[in-house]
């Protein structure tokens, strides 16, 4: 009876492992299982494509593919927003615009020293009974949709 | 009364309370943003800014652009170089032209008697009089990291609001040279002012100069301003609170 279950749990862990690879194809890693059995028995049958999946250090499960990923161009007011993704190390580490509407563009690094005569607060939820609401050019959407693609893209 | 539009690709939301309200006002205003619209679009192929770029020669540009141009090369003079409308050679006036033509909008509302009222165009408001109620017209800034949120109401009756910002810089953004230090950028800017066309042009530029725009409205007189930066501080001009909603 041992035996049957372990059996079975090496089956199982093998289709998962297949599977598994079929979707993302390299660098994947399998942590350490509880069961050296069953991880022997499911690494075998892959040694053609990772064998170099042990020395990786990127997390297998939400990992994105480094590398640059240039997203869709986006359609926000004013204009389009298209982003470019780099993943370094399996995560996101910048995102830069390649579009974006002129009319809020221009942004220049500028030294960011403290600003001593002026008040400082901390941001506080009011009420929202207002006759008009100021708010930026809403560009958020587009970004999303851009940035979505791009990682997208990073996934595959 | 209240009517929406959805023109030059965002919406536009007028009110007006005055008894004399009438569909022809209402009319006339949309018209006019649709004209602007044709006109100074980069995003048209008729415009007469896509015409420019296409190289129109400057004999042929209308009166009116060459007066817009002569405000943008003004506006850029009076920002240290900070507003400029042509980028990689090419024109694009839209960061003049929205708050140029709400306040000629609003002209428009006023040659007709009209007193009381707002136009708003994609966060950008010019303000007239009072509301239903007989009071300033209350403004709330919207919180660009949650934008369901208003984060401070201000009430205005002549006056000019604009927010110059995204929600873009509302994301976290890692800096990728110093590990895990978070960039500290400007989410948004309000600047109150005379009027909207005013407000809306040295928005736009103190936005692009990062923290230090703050100070360059701290420095024109009669313009207020609200920072709103990545760490969820605000930053105040010495006057702005006497705009800011008090418990009545």
């Amino acid at each position: 009876m041992k035996k049957a279950l372990l059996t079975g749990f090496v089956i199982v862990s093998f289709i998962v492992y297949s599977l598994h690879q079929r979707s993302d194809g390299s660098a994947v890693v399998i942590k350490p299982s509880s069961t050296p059995a069953a991880s022997q028995t499911a690494a075998a049958p892959s040694s053609n494509t990772s064998s170099s999946s042990t020395t990786s250090t990127v997390p297998a499960a939400t990992a994105y593919k480094d590398g640059r990923y240039t997203g869709s161009a986006a359609d926000a007011y004013y204009g389009f927003i298209q982003v470019l993704a780099v993943i370094s190390g399996g995560k996101l580490t910048d995102v830069q615009f390649l579009q974006y509407p002129n009319d809020r563009s221009n942004s220049v690094a500028i030294n960011s020293q403290a600003m001593p005569y002026l008040k400082q607060e901390a941001l506080q939820a009011q009420g929202a009974n207002v006759n008009i609401v100021s708010g930026a050019t809403d560009s958020s959407q587009a970004f999303i949709q851009s940035l979505s693609s791009a990682l997208d893209k990073a996934k595959s | 009364m209240k009517r929406t539009w959805l023109i030059m690709g965002m919406p536009i939301n007028v009110v007006i309370e005055d008894e004399a309200a009438d569909e022809a006002a209402f009319r006339e205003v949309r018209d006019y943003f649709h004209y602007v619209d044709d006109q100074y679009s980069p995003y048209k192929p008729g415009s007469e800014v896509s015409k420019i770029n296409a190289g129109l020669p400057k004999s042929k540009w209308t009166t009116e652009m060459k007066t817009v141009l002569k405000l943008c090369q003004q506006t850029k003079d009076q920002t240290g170089g900070y507003f400029d409308v042509f980028r990689c050679g090419r024109l694009d006036p839209s960061g003049l032209v929205k708050g140029w033509a709400i306040n000629n909008a609003a002209r428009l509302l006023k040659k007709r008697g009209l007193k009381n009222f707002y136009i708003e165009a994609g966060g950008d408001i010019q303000a007239s009089g009072r509301n239903d109620q007989g009071r300033p017209w209350s403004v709330g800034i919207r919180n660009p990291f949650n934008r369901d949120e208003i984060v401070k109401v201000l009430n205005v009756t002549t006056e000019g609001v604009a927010t110059s910002g995204t929600y873009i810089r509302g994301q976290h953004i890692y800096d990728p040279v110093n590990g895990h230090a978070e960039i500290k950028d400007v989410a948004s800017l309000t600047v109150i002012g005379p009027n909207i066309y005013d407000a809306d042009r040295f928005a736009t530029a103190a936005f692009a100069m990062g923290q230090a725009g703050i100070r360059f409205i701290e420095s024109l007189k009669g313009y207020e301003a609200y920072m709103i930066t990545s760490d969820k501080l605000a930053t105040l001009t010495g006057g702005f609170e006497r705009y800011a909603e008090t418990a009545a």
